[in-house]
């Protein structure tokens, strides 16, 4: 049989998951099935045993609510003091975060996870203060009751007829490294109740005497433990995925369920979740944007968007797909992502609607084939925990009627003018066409007025008997319905058209918006640069101010941004800001975390981590972003970090290669200087040495000899230093170019006075027109290209060979030419020998820098230096210096 | 006549020591100084006829040396330096030192350096104004203002035979840009450097008998001017 091996990738991602549970704290969760089990004694107990064994551990929150014996346990612990917090006048101790983590203890104990922050508190909960414990590295001990869980939440109402509201999401529970249920029977319980001792706060008594019903208990114990032993469970499956054991289920099951704005879809939320759960599935939150609920209600949208999240913090993945018919969009998308099932809601609306307008629940069920669809109730609606209805407004500006009604008029006196040369039919026409009007021009209920209108006027006006509402012929009665349903149909058309309209142009707009963003990002190299572009990109597409902080070596922020469009920062919010790029989360205004602040502020995330925050305060102070912006901002503040890391990476190559090519630079200089300088110095050594030895004995002829050789070795010596000490300066920087009008003729001048000696048996002809006017260049650098050019052919032709120096004044400027009539340059090599280190064929040269040197002190004029074979044999070496502008020159004066 | 006495300051022992040798044979005497310190006291009780200037000395530099010097001692400083130091160079020139020499040199060229600058001293000193100055084919009058090559007289325009002046009576003489254009065209004219190398230009064509291999004006890249000019040549 062959065995299963497991999957690298996943063995990969199990490995990264296990690194980064190291470097995280551990959770231990203390979990029980109702108030009273003993979690907080169970909790105390295991702590008094790490502290016997010599673990740093603290108490962060403990509720003992006075039990003596639970009191008893916490003798001896290390208590974190609470941090007072006000809130609506009363002074609650709430648990000190920044004091936990400025203590860092090995393992801290939280009481309560599921708790509820007051709003001045870092984290809305406490849970989300336990994970920032978690990311720094501490481990936690806490607590939690069954019927905290999310998905839970409305089981547990159904039991015991109690709504808890501070709810925890069951992914955290999941993200437990350990689950230690503290099971009490529920008898025991009850005992312990009627004996006092187990805490009730008294604004819930009431509510509390329902809950701990025997039935009640014994449900939610069966929960507990059901919910243990998935986890249970779920560690097999870990055990049997890291042993290599071939999964027993389908590792592809998808579940999908539709959600919507509807207060029901909370329910079918969780029956997803718990269907997943038990099928150990993904499953997905799919909501469809139809074009025509595009503006749906803001309070729909905020719904819409907390279902979504709940969906999320549940476990699932979430998707909103846009297209006209849901069951298609939803069909579609499950075959892609190969869906097993899907769970819809049972309808609500009446049946007729069905029958007219076609029923979406039923195109899923028929168009499904092989997936299975499951249709859910939902919560009765008067339980169901339905947020204050806003009142959404009919139309969308107090115009739009206005609109309404005059079109109407215009209508009705448009068809009185026709009405003696037309048909009643023809004038039907021009009410339709008002309507038709009004459509295009406002909104749903308008139009409905307008139609309603138009009926009524045509009635009136139109059909006799005349002026009045009363119909003589009772065929109009088919006219006026005929004309109700053709307006509406046209009016919902229309509307239906814009919608459409309306939401490509939405898309259109933040797709261009992010096309933008990333092209203007590409083509820039500098970073202060980017986060120019970012800020302004930024602030055009969300109406805000945007401030970039990029950290520095040690993590600390500083301000990027500069100019207008970005915001000062106070202390305050850099320390917001601080906290979301240490804890990669967003937080700030209009999140759950740090909500005090004025902005929202988002990690900026490369490929190799966070780099810096955007902050972004919006335009109109107190309006929070909606979640599809928070995501569009998410990915503009990504694609602005990628693009910062870019640059950032090129830098750091470019620094290492210069840093590479310098050392190379340094080695090929070591190694060839340490040859070039000892070959001379032997020669120097040799024949001084010689001289001392013989003195008098040598006659007068080879003495001169010998004394003859050292000078030119000497001077073989200067040049190779020369060489090498200005290829160095040249290469490091430290020479710069002094521009100055200088005179061609003059600085060739003091070349050939240099070189006379050595110049003497080659014919040089130089030919400077006297006309040539100044150029501008480094005289003493010019001198040097001038030696070197001469040099190098004095190096590599045979004595006697003639020698020309030009120059003439060209379109860019001077160029000036050394010609020679020797053996020209090896074909092919013409570019090569202005390489560093490019010897010449000839023996005994030089160290393979003049030429380069000339190439550097050239282009660091801004011209360029080139050579080639003459015709008839010989080499040239030419160059371009750019001549810009004329120099200043006195005014000519007079002979005398 | 008596030995020339001539101050060397210098820190490297094998250059003290090459220098002793060659000019003790062409019949100096030598005093030298290892700091620019020793180099002072020394100047103040030998009282030199010319002072050779290391400008890398360990202890001061060597523009500082030359101030201090020139505030008492009007004695000929020859500057000796290195490539690297073409702009303290120029600097100590501009400080008053009289001439330079670029490591490493040649005997013969040090020893025409310290030859025009003697003279050159001992003519102010004396304060006699030569009426006419040769050199090779080459005659200035200077009463006349007249300039003749071969004996055929040259015109040059008057900023021309003023810049011409100020050479020749530094004859062999570094004479920097800053001090031409001071000289010729004044004080506020010290930047154009152009303006020296058109005129410059000007003079070489209408004195030398090939511009680009000039006998006479000869330019000192990023420093100055010289007329050639060893003494004894002419007369």
């Amino acid at each position: 049989m062959e065995e299963k091996r497991p999957d690298p990738e996943a063995v990969l991602a199990q490995v990264r998951e296990d690194e980064e549970r190291q470097r995280q704290g551990k959770l231990k969760i203390f979990f029980g099935a109702a108030p009273g089990v003993g979690k907080t004694y169970a909790m105390l107990e295991a702590a008094g045993k790490r502290r016997e064994e010599g673990v740093d551990i603290v108490a962060g929150v403990v509720e003992t609510h006075g039990r003596r014996e639970t009191e008893s346990l916490l003798e001896g612990l290390e208590i974190l003091p609470r941090r007072p917090l006000y809130y609506k006048g009363k002074t609650l101790p709430e648990f000190d975060l920044d004091a936990a983590l400025a203590r860092h203890p090995s393992i801290i104990l939280v009481d309560e996870l599921a708790h509820a922050n007051v709003p001045s508190a870092r984290h809305r909960k406490r849970w989300q203060d336990v994970r920032e414990l978690l990311n720094a590295g501490i481990s936690v001990y806490t607590t939690v009751n069954v019927q905290h869980l999310e998905s839970l939440n409305d089981v547990v109402h159904q039991i015991t007829g109690v709504t808890v509201r501070e709810t925890l999401p069951d992914s955290f529970l999941e993200e437990a490294d350990e689950i230690e249920l503290v099971d009490l029977p529920p008898d025991d319980l009850l005992q312990r109740l009627k004996e006092g001792k187990v805490y009730i706060p008294d604004q819930a008594a009431k509510a509390m005497e329902n809950f701990f019903r025997k039935g009640n208990l014994i449900a939610l114990r069966e929960l507990a433990l059901r919910r243990t032993a998935e986890r249970v469970d779920e560690q097999m499956e870990h055990y049997r995925r890291d042993q290599g054991v071939q999964a027993i289920w389908p590792a592809t099951e998808r579940i999908l369920v539709c959600v919507g704005p509807n207060p029901r879809s909370i329910r079918l939320i969780r029956a997803a979740r718990r269907m997943a759960a038990g099928l150990r599935a993904e499953w997905v939150a799919v909501h469809v944007e139809a074009p025509s609920h595009v503006r749906a209600s803001e309070e729909d949208r905020r719904l819409l968007t907390e279902h979504l999240r709940l969906a999320e913090s549940l476990g699932a993945e979430t998707a909103t797909l846009t297209g006209h018919r849901v069951s298609e969009e939803i069909l579609n998308y499950a075959r892609r992502r190969n869906v097993g099932r899907i769970i819809v809601g049972k309808p609500t609306h009446p049946r007729w609607k069905d029958k007219l307008l076609g029923s979406t629940l039923d195109e899923i069920v028929r168009g499904s084939g092989d997936i299975e669809v499951y249709v859910i109730t939902g919560d009765d609606p008067e339980r169901a925990p339905r947020a204050v209805e806003k009142k959404i407004p009919l139309a969308r500006r107090p115009s739009e009627w206005l609109w309404a009604l005059s079109t109407v008029a215009a209508a009705t006196i448009l068809a009185a003018v026709m009405f003696p040369y037309f048909e009643r039919l023809e004038l039907v026409m021009v009410y339709l066409l008002g309507v038709v009007v009004v459509a295009v021009r406002t909104s749903r209920w308008p139009t409905l007025l307008a139609t309603l209108l138009s009926i009524a006027a045509f009635d009136f006006f139109m059909v006799p008997p005349y002026f009045t509402f009363a119909v003589a012929d009772g065929r109009y009665v088919v006219t006026f319905g005929v004309m109700f349903i053709v307006a509406l149909v046209i009016s919902g058309l229309t509307l239906r058209v814009r919608g459409q309209a309306e939401a490509a142009r939405d898309r259109e707009r933040k797709t261009s918006a992010l096309y933008s963003l990333s092209r203007d990002l590409t083509r820039e190299r500098k970073k202060d640069k980017l986060s120019e572009i970012a800020v302004k990109h930024i602030g055009e597409v969300f109406q805000s101010q945007v401030i970039i902080l990029v950290s520095d070596e040690r993590g600390r922020l500083a301000v990027w941004s500069t100019g207008t469009g970005t915001f000062a920062i106070d202390d305050k919010e850099m320390g917001v800001a601080q906290w979301v790029f240490e804890n990669r989360q967003a937080a700030g205004f209009g999140t759950d975390t740090l909500r005090g602040a004025k902005a929202l502020y988002l990690p900026m995330v490369a490929s190799s981590g966070p780099i810096g925050v955007v902050g972004i305060l919006p335009a109109d102070g107190n309006q929070p972003f909606e979640p599809e912006q928070v995501h569009l901002l998410e990915t503009f503040s990504n694609q602005t970090a990628m693009a910062m890391e870019r640059v950032m990476l090129a830098q750091q190559a470019q620094k290492e290669h210069l840093n590479a090519e310098t050392q190379s630079l340094r080695n090929v200089l070591l190694s060839s200087v340490s040859h070039d300088l000892r070959t001379p110095l032997t020669t120097i050594t040799g024949a001084t040495d010689a001289l001392l030895r013989k003195g008098d004995g040598l006659d007068r002829e080879k003495a001169d000899e010998l004394v003859r050789t050292i000078h030119s070795e000497a001077e073989r010596l200067n040049r190779i230093v020369r060489n090498v000490l200005n290829m160095t300066r040249l290469e490091s920087g430290a020479i710069q170019v002094r521009k100055d009008w200088q005179s061609l003729e003059e600085i060739t001048g003091v070349v050939v006075g240099r070189l006379s000696e050595r110049l003497k048996d080659r014919p040089l002809n130089l030919a400077i027109p006297g006309n040539l006017p100044l150029v501008p260049f480094d005289a003493m650098l010019m001198e040097q290209v001038l030696t070197n050019l001469f040099e190098n052919v004095l190096q590599h032709t045979p004595p006697g060979t003639p020698m020309e120096l030009s120059a003439s004044m060209q379109n860019e400027g001077v160029v000036v030419e050394l010609a020679d009539r020797g053996p020209g340059i090896p074909p092919g090599q013409e570019e090569k020998i202005f390489e560093k280190f490019a010897r010449g064929r000839s023996p005994g040269g030089g160290t393979g820098l003049g030429l380069s040197i000339c190439r550097a002190i050239v282009e660091a004029h801004g011209g360029r230096i080139w050579a080639e074979n003459r015709p008839g044999g010989g080499a040239a070496f030419r160059f371009l210096l750019p001549v810009e502008g004329t120099a200043a020159l006195p005014s000519p004066e007079e002979e005398s | 006549m008596e030995k020339r006495l001539v101050l060397l300051v210098e820190d490297d022992v094998q250059m003290r020591r090459f220098l002793r040798v060659t000019l003790e044979s062409e019949g100096y005497r030598l005093v030298d100084a290892e700091t620019g310190g020793g180099g002072l006291l020394q100047a103040a009780s030998r009282n030199p006829d010319a002072v050779l200037l290391d400008l890398g000395l360990p202890d001061m530099d060597g523009i500082e040396v030359i101030r201090r010097l020139r505030e008492w001692s009007r004695a000929p400083v020859i500057i000796l330096s290195a490539r690297e130091q073409e702009h303290d160079k120029i600097r100590a020139l501009d400080a008053g030192a009289d001439d330079y020499l670029t490591k490493p040199f040649g005997v013969g060229e040090l020893l025409a350096r310290i030859r025009v600058a003697i003279r050159h001293a001992e003519m102010q000193a004396s304060g006699r104004e030569e009426s006419a100055f040769t050199a090779a084919d080459l005659r200035i009058d200077f009463s006349r203002r007249q300039v003749f090559l071969s004996d055929a007289e040259i015109h040059l325009t008057p900023l021309e035979y003023k810049l011409l002046l100020v050479l020749v009576r530094n004859a062999g003489k570094v004479v920097t840009h800053r001090q031409l254009l001071k000289e010729v065209w004044g004080a506020a004219f010290v930047e154009h450097t152009q303006y020296l190398r058109v005129y410059m230009t000007q003079l070489r064509h209408k004195l030398e008998a090939d511009p680009a291999r000039p006998r006479f004006l000869i330019n000192e890249p990023g420093v100055g001017y010289r007329f050639k000019y060893e003494p004894g040549q002419s007369k």
